[in-house]
């Protein structure tokens, strides 16, 4: 086992999780501004929710993908260069959602508001799908040649395996995004999100779990089925709770879900990191795929450092934006003056 | 038909990369002021540094998304269309990436978040500490990426084991000469954007308060300060909202302008060491010379030395620029493509890696038009702005601007000036590396092999249909999207102060929430 590569695998599983667990339920609020808001007000209330905190979780998307290529370059460059199409859509959901979310607000007919709507709600609902079918592919494999190039054209990555990760991130950030507005919000949103939230559970979860699943008889661990069982042990757990209406254990029950899932998903891929379907020979390990050793140890430095810190600024940004918000909360919408005229010319 | 993926690969960058950085200067620039302008709020407690901060602060977040929105496909662009540059560089290019997002991206991110809902959530100096927190995030971030661009301009701190460069040093690659040089230019360059916004900004609205006739001029040509009870906001403080903002961008452009030339000047002595040829490319010059070329003319574009005429040429200058005396002979084109044929050989190797490149003879020679005349936009657009700086401090010493509409014309179009400069400059120091995308380090302590061509790097897998794809798609959106940024600005532009302190427009705004729960978000989306 190598050592230093193997911490790597683990860290960028890491920050996988810190992408999924964060940013998956502002990704779901948004797809949740479509369909599950009623009206405006519980629109601006939806999005106020993650207002101050997605530009955040956003970031550990760019730090998995600069983690990525920093300490495992070879994957890096197979993954991305593989899944050309769904990456470049996935940059366009990301672009019109992050720019949804800064100039929805900044407009004032319904045209205008409507259209950053469907941006933010699209955006986040493509998002999710094209990262989904990314962790799938790396974890199921791509015919991959020797020097780690696909070779099955621009849509070798449109396969089931995709499909059903790409469902399953959805899946997951939509009951992400209902738990979390029930944890958020007070009011009718409240309820409503607590209901669908314990209504969809098992539908919302199931494409998660065949990934899991599948993942688990391609590689047959034993600490996966362990992993396995101890996550839907959690996943059923969360969905009692919310049944009863225990907002925040069951958001804790879905974290703890989504930690044992994730890690009975790396720990079956493990030494792999991305295998090949043409030869076993070409799949991408830890050791083959991975930056020096020396390179290896400083970034475990500079994240020894940092992640820490970063994750105890995150969590004071969120408890100061702890309390619940009501649609009363909101502040109305200010008319910016077409332009500002003095009249005693 | 027959694409060639290594060049839309390239436009793509190009475009891309071009179009970010044309939200980063503001973010950087702005940022800084921004920060500035609340840490006097914050000291002093004046309402006028309240209303300055909140309004650059809302066309900055305007701006922000449009940056960190385009950002994210510089990141992923790498491995996505260039997965056998990031193989080669991967061991020591991908460090400095994820620095940046770990060390600043979320610092910015996480605190500019708080900085936009903070208001009246926390207390004045710790909301103060928060902008500051995000604009040094942006500013490491910068740092970052710089370091990691530099090592592809002048690769240190490696090894090449088993024909890859593997990381010795992250000292070495953290204070490459290039990085620091490059850093400090790009940063002063920043600064000035920020400066020539502030001051187009604000001369249009204290000429708007002119026109309007609520500011007039009195006898001795200083101005009268009035103000309109009738229409929210403009009242007397408005006036200084606008007079400081506007001297205060004046200054920053002027100063800003003095250390991009101290760090130009820094940056040309080590291109003329590291990148010669970028600089005799830059000079149009085939010969041996110390003359800078005021003006050549010709057909540029044909890269050939033979067809081009200098015809204004100061002799001595270019010796300045490459080594600080007025005699050095800089090397010219035609020397320096026999020495590049020497070190690095006259063909592309036969090997699949590079492609329809493979086995054709290299070209070492940059694009001459681009860098010529990128190398003299980047000059004359800085000049420029500089000198609309210092004019503008000149002419509005007393107290306000003419009424001229010619002259606020100029001030708003002179926004666009330092853009153009920092455009330039970098299309010239990236067009300039060519045709490596990772160049070699001449010095002789450098390493021998670390170098990779442009034609080496794109994806393999990627078809040319891909590339189009994501080049189109993202050429649009970007352009749809630009149009979206430029009217946002505009109105809020228009809208002057009000349109960010819905609070000052009385006459308009009622707000019908509780204000004593303190739950009640003071801004919302």
């Amino acid at each position: 086992m190598e050592l230093m590569p193997t911490i790597w695998f683990v860290l960028i599983a890491v920050l996988w999780l810190g992408y999924l667990f964060l940013e998956g339920f502002d990704l779901g609020v948004g797809m949740l501004l479509k369909g599950f808001a009623k009206d405006e007000r519980e629109r601006r209330l939806l999005l106020n929710t993650i207002g101050p905190v997605w530009d955040g979780n956003e970031v550990w998307l760019i730090t998995a993908g600069g983690a990525t290529f920093a300490a495992f370059p070879m994957w890096y460059a197979s993954l991305f260069s593989a899944l050309y199409l769904p990456l470049t859509l996935a940059l366009l959901a990301l672009i019109f959602r992050a720019v949804a979310i800064e100039y929805r607000g900044k407009g004032y007919s319904d045209r205008w508001r409507s259209g950053w709507t469907w941006c933010l709600s699209a955006g986040s609902l493509v998002a999710a799908f094209c990262v989904g079918a990314m962790l799938a592919l790396t974890t199921t494999g791509m015919p991959l040649n020797a020097n780690g190039d696909n070779t099955g054209g621009p849509f070798a990555w449109l396969s089931l395996p995709a499909i059903v990760g790409g469902l399953g991130v959805v899946g997951f950030c939509l009951l992400h995004g209902l738990l979390y507005l029930s944890l958020k919000t007070d009011g009718p949103v409240r309820e409503r999100a607590r209901r669908t939230a314990a209504l969809g559970a098992p539908f919302l979860l199931l494409p998660i779990v065949v990934w899991v699943i599948w993942v688990q008889l391609l590689n047959a661990k034993l600490l996966g089925w362990v992993l396995i069982v101890l996550a839907a042990a959690c996943a059923v757990a969360m969905w009692v709770l919310i049944r009863r209406g225990a907002e925040k254990p069951a958001f804790i029950a879905q974290a703890l879900f989504l930690v044992l899932g994730v890690a009975s998903i790396f720990s079956n891929v493990y030494p792999n990191v991305m295998p090949s379907t043409l030869d076993p020979a070409f799949s991408l390990t830890v050791a083959n795929a991975s930056s020096s050793t020396y390179t290896l140890t400083v970034m475990l430095v500079v994240a020894a450092i940092f992640v820490p810190i970063v994750l105890v600024y995150q969590i004071w940004v969120y408890r100061i934006f702890a309390s619940r918000l009501r649609v009363e909360h909101i502040p109305p919408a200010h008319q910016v003056p077409v332009a500002i005229r003095s009249h005693h010319q | 038909m027959d694409l060639d993926p290594v060049l839309i690969g390239r436009w793509q960058f190009g475009i891309t990369t071009v179009y970010h950085f044309w939200m980063v200067p503001l973010t950087l620039g702005l940022g800084l002021l921004v920060a500035i302008l609340q840490t006097m709020y914050h000291r002093t407690g004046n309402e006028m540094w309240l209303r300055a901060t909140k309004f650059w602060g809302k066309l900055y977040l305007i701006n922000f998304i449009m940056g960190v929105a385009t950002g994210i496909v510089q990141e992923f662009q790498f491995g996505m269309a260039w997965s056998e540059y990031s193989r080669f560089v991967g061991d020591v290019f991908g460090a400095p990436l994820a620095m940046e997002a770990l060390i600043a991206f979320f610092l910015e991110s996480v605190f500019l978040g708080l900085w936009i809902f903070g208001w009246g959530r926390l207390s004045r100096k710790l909301h103060l500490g928060v902008l500051w927190a995000a604009v040094i995030g942006s500013w490491l971030s910068a740092y970052f990426i710089i370091v990691a661009n530099s090592w592809m301009q002048h690769p240190v701190g490696v090894e090449l084991i088993d024909g890859r460069p593997v990381m010795t040093d992250v000292f070495a690659v953290m204070t490459n000469s290039t990085a620091l040089a490059a850093y400090t230019h790009t940063l002063a360059g920043a600064t000035a954007v920020g400066g020539a916004f502030l001051l187009g900004i604000a001369w249009y609205h204290l000429w708007r308060r002119r026109k309007d006739g609520i500011d007039t001029v009195g006898p001795d040509g200083r101005v009268v300060v009035g103000s309109a009870p009738e229409v929210p906001g403009r009242d007397e403080t408005d006036y200084s909202v606008w007079w400081r903002s506007l001297r205060i961008g004046g200054w920053t452009a002027v100063i800003a302008f003095v250390l991009v030339a101290i760090t130009g000047d820094i940056q040309a002595k080590l291109m003329y060491e590291q990148q010669p040829m970028k600089m005799a490319s830059a000079e149009a010059s085939c010969h041996d010379g110390t003359e800078f070329s005021v003006l050549t003319i010709g057909d540029l574009s044909s890269n050939s030395c033979d067809d081009v005429v200098p015809v204004i040429e100061i002799p001595g200058i270019l010796s300045f620029l490459a080594n600080g005396d007025f005699s050095t002979e800089v090397p010219g084109v035609s020397t320096l493509i026999p020495e590049y044929e020497e070190a690095y050989g006259t063909h592309m190797p036969s090997d699949d890696m590079y492609g329809d490149y493979s086995g054709q003879e290299i070209d070492y020679q940059p694009s001459m038009f681009i860098t010529y005349w990128g190398f003299r936009l980047m000059i004359g657009f800085g000049v420029l702005a500089a000198a609309a700086g210092a004019l503008a401090l000149w002419v509005t010493r007393k107290g306000t601007v003419p009424s001229s509409t010619f002259l606020t014309h100029l001030a708003l179009w002179g926004i666009t000036a330092p853009f153009i400069a920092n455009s330039a400059g970098w299309i010239f120091t990236e067009m300039g590396r060519q045709p490596f995308v990772v160049a070699p380090n001449p010095d002789p302590s450098g390493i021998d092999g670390v170098f990779l061509y442009t034609a080496a790097a794109i994806s393999p897998s990627v078809t040319p249909g891909e590339l189009l794809f994501s080049l189109v798609s993202l050429t649009l959106v970007y352009g749809v999207l630009m149009v979206f940024e430029l009217g946002l600005i505009i109105k809020y532009v228009r809208g002057g102060v009000v349109s960010a302190m819905p609070e000052i427009d009385t006459t308009n705004y009622k707000p019908v929430v509780d204000r004593s729960d303190d739950d009640v978000l003071s801004f919302a989306y």
